[in-house]
């Protein structure tokens, strides 16, 4: 049998661009997502938009106490700005990815965390890097671009271009390289992944159960793969009624089924994801893996 | 279709195993919500257990079910749980304990060769500074632009010179310019570091940079005859703040040697081995900046007697070589 000779359970899951291979010492791969371009620079921006936030409120505050204790308490008022500001550039970051979390609010809100590349214990010292480079990677070019715009001398202008371009390349790092490392990540050995909270959806194949008037024939049942299964499944799930009204007719004619009157389309495809799915895994436990409907395993 | 097949084995195997993953993602809630004090003893104990069983629950559900939702699920409890199994648990006390008591020594002690270098660099670069301005004045404007100078120029009488190293400012606003310092200093210095990423080169100007304007500034000092009075106002601060430079520059350094040159390994892995013991030093950096600002901003202003001086810098310095270089009895 041709079956046969086919890797029983390879590498059948869909691969994509970020996913890697990341293996426990239980042994068990676990599949890891980076955080892609998109995600970090909105994670970032996030971040940026609240220190400027807690930036606008430390001032209004520390204004707000210096008026209200006047001129001699002014000094205790400005250490504590400058201390504050100082904290909120050079620590935010570094405070929030110490935490059990690893990551800042900008990166919980996209479901991302900082995490070693090596596997192994993400360290203080590691995450204190990855952070200091900030300095080169974001201030730095930051401070060219205040330079280039405030200077009138030409000759000033074309270095801070110069200097621009130069830490641009730095800034723009994560794109230039297959796992998306900034250079703090390059050089703390980190890398930024995927760990999103998900919560636990309901099983498909126990609302809908292959009786009454659902009784589909083996081979009806065996007239896709698990490409198709896993499509049936979103579909599903997203429970968009004109899609499902799509789907439903496309499987009726494909596998030649008579709908009987008072039939829904979402009965119909609950029903028919459960046999299908019944039959594959069925299979799979004889060691074939259908991967799609052009399978012949 | 025979009655065995009405409810699937992926589906019987969920019903068995959801508590587990339920009990555990219910725990690495409470864990990640900050609340870890709040977990009992057996709650901690649970969660490895629990990761355990869900890791299994991994591989099989890899192999007999084909609920795509169900098996992504899986991963990012496992992977959240992953994190917490493997990842930082040591309270901050204990981290910082260990920072004080080995790993900043240590971190400090393995950069040594990169330190000579750095301190090098500086010593040259200052004794360059010195001859440029003690030959020919006009290097002065140079070497030190106008806004950073402060009104330290050759133009300045020699009176107003000795009035900016003994002025006390009456004792006010000392306590916010030692702040300003050390947000200052420590902005630099994390830069220094940074930039030792690209090649070194930008690392060693800015720390050559730092001592030709130290050179320059005693030159200056030295040809109105204050030359020992300069060093006593630089030495109080600056042994502190220049070693937290040059350790600085020296960490930098590593990481960009390591970049360039590494060795057997990939460059990945000689830049992460090379971080390690750099960022340490360069958090112990920010501690003695702390210090530095505090000797500068107050110390400075309030001591005025040279000698005090000199003893106070000299004191500093031979506490902190005493501290990172003399060995100690190795980790039990």
């Amino acid at each position: 049998m041709a079956g046969a000779l086919r890797p029983k359970s390879g590498p059948a899951e869909p691969r994509g661009r970020f996913n890697r291979r990341f293996v426990t010492p239980e042994g068990v791969d676990l599949r890891l997502t980076l955080g892609s371009a998109g995600d970090r620079a909105g994670a970032f921006l996030l971040d940026l938009l609240i220190m400027v936030a807690a930036l606008v409120i430390l001032t209004l505050l520390a204004a707000w106490l210096a008026l209200s204790v006047g001129e001699k308490g002014g000094e205790p008022v400005l250490i504590i700005w400058l201390l504050g500001a100082f904290v909120l550039r050079s620590g935010y970051f570094i405070l929030f990815e110490m935490s059990p979390r690893a990551a800042t609010p900008g990166k919980r809100a996209l479901g991302l965390r900082v995490a070693a590349r090596d596997g192994g214990r993400l360290t203080g010292e590691a995450i204190f890097v990855r952070n200091a480079m900030r300095e080169i990677e974001v201030f730095l070019p930051l401070s060219f671009l205040a330079a280039s715009s405030a200077t009138g001398d030409p000759v000033q202008g074309w270095v801070a271009v110069l200097g621009l371009t130069w830490t641009g390349i730095l800034l723009f790092f994560p794109l230039f390289n297959r796992d998306r490392l900034r250079v703090g990540d390059f050089v703390a050995g980190t890398w930024v992944v995927k760990a999103p909270r998900r919560a636990l959806d309901v099983d498909l194949a126990r609302e809908g159960r292959n009786t009454g008037p659902y009784a589909f024939t083996p081979d009806q049942a065996a007239a896709y793969g698990v490409k198709e299964l896993q499509v049936l499944e979103e579909v599903l799930r997203r429970g968009d009624k004109r899609t499902l009204t799509a789907v439903a007719d496309r499987i009726r004619g494909k596998i030649g089924w008579r709908s009987s009157p008072g039939e829904t389309d979402t009965a119909f495809l609950a029903a028919y994801y459960a046999a299908l799915r019944g039959r594959l895994e069925y299979r799979l436990l004889f060691g074939h893996r259908r991967r799609d409907k052009f399978d012949k395993a | 279709m025979r009655p065995a097949d009405l409810e699937l084995r992926s589906h019987r195997f969920r019903i068995e195993r959801e508590g587990d993953w339920r009990r555990l993602d219910a725990l690495l809630r409470k864990a990640e919500g900050g609340r870890l004090g709040r977990l009992t003893d057996t709650e901690i104990m649970e969660i490895p257990l629990l990761y355990r069983a869900v890791m299994s629950s991994l591989s099989v559900a890899r192999a007999i079910s084909l609920d795509a939702s169900l098996i992504a699920y899986l991963e990012a409890l496992g992977t959240r749980a992953y994190f917490f199994v493997y990842g930082t648990r040591t309270n901050l006390g204990e981290r910082l304990l260990s920072f004080f008591r080995r790993d900043w020594p240590a971190a400090v002690r393995s950069l040594w060769r990169e330190t000579l270098i750095c301190a090098a660099i500086l010593t040259i670069a200052a004794l360059a500074g010195y001859l440029l301005v003690w030959r020919d004045a006009d290097w002065y404007g140079a070497i030190m632009p106008g806004e950073m100078a402060q009104g330290r120029d050759p133009m300045a009488t020699t009176a107003a010179l000795r009035k900016i190293l003994y002025d006390t400012h009456g004792g006010d606003g000392l306590s916010a310019f030692a702040t300003a310092l050390f947000t200052h200093n420590a902005q630099v210095s994390i830069l220094a570091f940074a930039l030792g990423f690209a090649f070194c080169i930008p690392t060693a100007l800015l720390v050559g940079d730092n001592g030709l304007s130290l050179g320059a500034l005693v030159a200056l000092y030295g040809s109105r005859g204050l030359g020992f009075q300069i060093c006593g106002w630089l030495m109080i601060h600056g042994t502190t703040e220049l070693l937290a430079t040059v350790i600085a520059g020296a960490a930098g350094l590593k990481i960009g040697w390591a970049v360039i040159f590494p060795g057997d390994r990939s460059r990945l892995d000689a830049a992460a081995g090379a971080a390690r013991a750099s960022g340490t030093a360069m958090a112990g950096v920010v501690v003695m900046l702390i210090l530095a600002g505090i000797l500068e901003g107050v110390g400075r202003q309030l001591i005025t007697l040279d000698w005090a001086r000199y003893a106070i810098g000299g004191a500093m310095l031979c506490l902190w070589l005493a501290y990172f270089y003399l060995p100690r009895p190795a980790r039990t």
